[in-house]
């Protein structure tokens, strides 16, 4: 039986293909992924995420056991500002991807994929040393994305309290009498805020946002749209381009593993990995799709395998990500039912802002 | 012309005993969501009730057409090549492929029992 976020209503109410995902009944789309995908890349879009989980972290050890937990160097995040890290196993491998938050006073707020709640709460817990209290607040947390070129215009008519930089929080930020943590962050390759905020107060901001926002062309999207999004801006997917036998370095998030830092869970493994794989964009240049578990292959040797694809529709073609052996390059074709699909090597990300 | 459809989502329109056009449901596209490619068959292509002829991509998946019918491809819809979209913003006025030769069909249903049907 699947969990309903406290927008379930909203969606039904609006039209949204409901879709169970990760536990939950999630929309996938109200009026249509492209039309959603292009409200983001021009005006601005609504996102319910709150299936994901967050953890609070708290206790004078908090600090030391995120930089036990995770990759990335979490020693100078400052009060108020976000970090983006994956969290290995002994093996070097990803058992997910995070952002951190600093609340201030020792209090720190992990927010991790829906999919992996539980898989984390776990190991997070049993790894914990010294000083510090573990606590899932996913339940009675509410986690709302608007994102796109118009999402401060939009949100500043409701809240003075925005942040200003990307990967910092207002804390204690008011939206019509809800109390919410608002994020410079997302998951779309625009600009874009990430609105935290208590379960019940979900329903009065996201109907809030939707009011003000619809002059400047706010729409709701679905998971739908935030899939060809975050694809399209070369964004990594857990489950996709990351998994538990994948390590960052292959996954091509090198930047996040901070191997200067003192020992980390799974920082000899990935750092001792003799692995060739390399993560790499693939842009398809006959008619079709390649999707996820499509083989690569350049000349008429299996090079790789696709780890998600799709069509983009703010560039109008299909693109993929791929994990392949070595270096790859040019001209190369990827297998879809059967047939070579004519396909190049681009750079990423496929978008920039 | 009069419709008729098809369990799998398809529409025939013949335009003889032994000629049709032939599409898909307004449910299927809405269900597939945005038709991003089709790929369109050679004429001369044999089509067989039942097995697929071709198929379609939306943004979220591909899927298959199904043939209601067993003749043979006379033309594809040109016009889905530049603009498949159209099979989302018209599908009763889209056709995808016209079939001749048609010596069989599948069972066809009225507009009001496949209505029925996609009610669940």
């Amino acid at each position: 039986m699947e969990s309903k976020t406290p927008l379930y209503n909203c969606h039904v109410q609006a039209g949204g293909k409901i879709v169970p995902f990760a536990g939950y009944l999630m929309p996938i789309q109200y009026s249509g992924i492209i039309a959603e995908h292009m409200a983001v890349r021009e005006r601005a879009g609504l996102f319910d995420i709150s299936h994901m989980g967050e953890f609070l972290l708290e206790g004078p050890d908090a600090v030391g056991n995120l930089n036990r937990l995770l990759t990335n160097d979490y020693s100078n995040l400052q009060q108020g500002a976000a970090r983006y890290s994956p969290m290995c196993n002994e093996q070097g491998g990803i058992i997910d991807d995070v952002i951190v938050y600093n609340y201030g006073n020792m209090r720190y707020v992990i927010v991790v994929n829906a999919s992996n709640k539980e898989k984390d709460y776990k190991w997070i817990q049993n790894n914990l040393f010294g000083n510090v209290v573990l606590t899932d607040i996913s339940d009675q947390t509410a986690l709302i994305a608007l994102q796109g070129p118009l999402a401060q215009t939009i949100l500043q008519t409701v809240t003075k309290a925005l942040p200003q930089k990307r990967f910092t929080v207002v804390a204690d930020a008011d939206i019509y009498g809800a109390k919410c943590n608002i994020s410079r962050t997302g998951y779309t390759g625009e600009d874009g805020f990430e609105i935290y905020c208590d379960a019940q107060k979900a329903v009065d901001v996201w109907n809030a946002l939707l009011t003000v926002g619809e002059p400047h062309g706010l729409i709701p999207c679905g998971l739908g749209a935030r899939d060809t999004l975050r694809l399209e801006a070369a964004l990594p997917l857990y489950g996709h381009e990351m998994n538990d036998d994948i390590t960052p370095l292959e996954a091509g998030l090198g930047f996040f593993v901070k191997a200067d830092k003192d020992d980390f869970i799974g920082k000899k493994a990935i750092l001792e990995k003799n692995s060739s794989l390399n993560r790499v964009g693939i842009k398809i240049t006959d008619k079709g799709i390649a999707r996820e578990n499509c083989n690569v292959y350049s000349n008429d040797k299996k090079i790789g395998i696709v780890t998600s694809g799709t069509y983009c529709p703010f560039l109008g073609g299909a693109y993929a990500m791929a994990l392949v052996d070595g270096e790859a390059s040019g001209d190369i074709t990827v297998e879809v039912r059967g047939k070579r699909l004519a396909a190049e090597i681009v750079d990423l990300p496929f978008y920039k802002k | 012309m009069s419709i008729k459809f098809t369990k799998t989502h398809e529409w025939v329109k013949f335009t003889d005993d032994n000629t049709a056009y032939i599409g898909i449901t307004d449910y299927a596209q809405s269900e597939l969501g945005d038709v991003v490619y089709i790929r369109l068959p050679e004429a001369g292509e044999t089509l067989t009730t039942g097995q697929p002829f071709t198929d379609i991509e939306s943004v979220k998946a591909v899927s298959e057409i199904f043939s209601p019918v067993d003749g043979v491809v006379s033309e594809s819809n040109e016009l889905l090549d530049a603009a498949p979209e159209l099979i989302n913003e018209a599908p009763y006025d889209t056709w995808i492929i016209k079939a001749e030769n048609i010596n069989k069909t599948a069972e066809f249903l009225t507009e009001e029992e496949y209505n029925e049907i996609i009610k669940g």
